[in-house]
């Protein structure tokens, strides 16, 4: 899905031939007080590289705007002479409201990241989400699908993953913030989703037959009150993760059991069509 | 002569899991070397925004990270449409490593490669957002 109304905005500071080098510490204060703005960034020196993508070209051009300009269609370039790093950033804040309709940083981006190496597509988390985030493609295979949906700190679905294979990048702690996943990574992931789907079973007897119910687990034969009672141990389990804010907008027991009857449904269904791969 | 490596710098502007001591002095070498290079506020939002900048960096060559873990970067920027290539990108992470190490890593004109081994496979839809 393509956002139409996200376009990308990037500033690049052009030191390159026609222009004045700034000193290293006006560079810095610049390219500093433009991130913080949420810009990008390109820094450009010497002959130059091409800056097509960018939106607005900033530099001390003493000459007047420099040759490498014509052709950049598109650009528009400004002379910074005597300005301060802030106007800098504030100049190109305004330029990128004027053209946007979306600022840099209106949405903080928390969302799954899927690494698809270790991904069986089980679906496990698609089952999991009662946001809406995850869903298939025509392939039938796991994509994200509204990372805008996913609560911000909310880690939940990375801790039902058997294979740790989803990541939070912002996130704390290893493996879910991408760090390298350990053999004990991935066995602490998989025996939380065991014990909570068999609280109250033998959990010795479980732990052997693991590989077994990995692959049974979310399966068909699982009804939706089942699933439903997972979850909320599950949520349980994971409180100390999931912020407040989000356990108090979870929607109403009614709800939540109608959402995990869709996601169950698209699961299935995704399933059926010979999505899976394991 | 081979063509110098890329050098892109991800700020990680909206958390604080990149120790700002780290960052900062990786910028200010970054910004006293005289050296062009890419900074961009958040990798992550360039990812589930798509933005055209990945693609342009995964497919121009040579190409050194400063940014966060490697296994993230490598499947954000799949999730953003620009796979990486395997054999002319390296990571340096400034969540682990010292701003000296990272710094040293970029500008050295060697390139050492390390994502993590795997292809993204085929028919994976990456990630995009509709709020942004």
């Amino acid at each position: 899905m393509e956002n139409s109304e996200s376009k990308p905005f990037h500033v690049t500071l052009y030191e390159g031939d026609g222009a004045r080098a700034l000193s290293p510490e006006m560079r810095h204060e610049t390219v500093m007080a433009l991130l913080e703005k949420g810009c990008a960034v390109s820094c450009v020196v010497g002959d130059g590289r091409d800056f097509c993508e960018a939106s607005l070209v900033f530099g001390q051009f003493e000459g007047g705007t420099p040759a490498v300009a014509s052709g950049n269609g598109g650009v528009e370039w400004r002379d910074i002479s005597g300005w301060s790093a802030g106007q800098v950033a504030e100049t190109a804040v305004a330029v990128c409201a004027e053209r946007l309709k979306a600022q840099p940083g209106a949405w903080l981006p928390w969302f799954p990241v899927v690494d698809f190496d270790r991904c069986t597509q089980c679906l496990q988390c698609l089952s999991f989400c009662l946001f809406g985030v995850y869903g298939v493609n025509e392939s039938r295979q796991l994509v994200v699908q509204h990372p805008e949906n996913c609560k911000t700190n909310c880690p939940a679905c990375s801790r039902v993953c058997p294979e740790a294979a989803i990541m939070f990048p912002k996130y704390a702690a290893a493996p879910i913030n991408g760090d390298v996943v350990r053999e004990a990574d991935l066995h602490r992931e998989s025996m939380k989703v065991d014990i909570s789907a068999l609280l109250g079973g033998d959990i010795y007897a479980l732990l052997r037959q693991r590989s077994e119910r990995a692959k049974q687990r979310f399966s068909k034969e699982r009804d939706p009150d089942k699933a439903l009672l997972e979850r909320r141990k599950c949520l349980e389990k994971l409180a100390k993760d999931i912020p407040a804010e989000v356990l108090m907008a979870l929607p109403s027991a009614e709800e939540i059991q109608k959402r995990a009857q869709e996601a169950m449904a698209r699961a299935q269904a995704a399933r059926a069509g010979g999505g899976r791969k394991d | 002569m081979d063509k110098a490596p890329r050098i892109l710098y991800c700020h990680c502007k909206y958390a604080k899991v990149v120790p700002p001591e780290v960052k900062g002095e990786v910028l200010r070498q970054l910004c006293s070397a005289n050296k062009p290079f890419d900074a961009v506020a958040d990798l992550c939002e360039m990812a589930a925004r798509r933005d055209p900048l990945l693609q342009r960096l995964a497919e121009g060559g040579p190409l050194k990270i400063a940014a966060c873990h490697p296994r993230a970067v490598k499947w954000l920027f799949a999730s953003g449409g620009a796979p990486l290539n395997h054999e002319q990108v390296q990571i340096l992470n400034m969540r682990t490593q010292r701003a000296e190490e990272v710094v040293a890593g970029l500008f050295d004109s060697r390139l050492e490669p390390n994502l993590p081994a795997g292809k993204p496979k085929d028919g994976i839809e990456p990630a995009s957002v509709s709020k942004v």
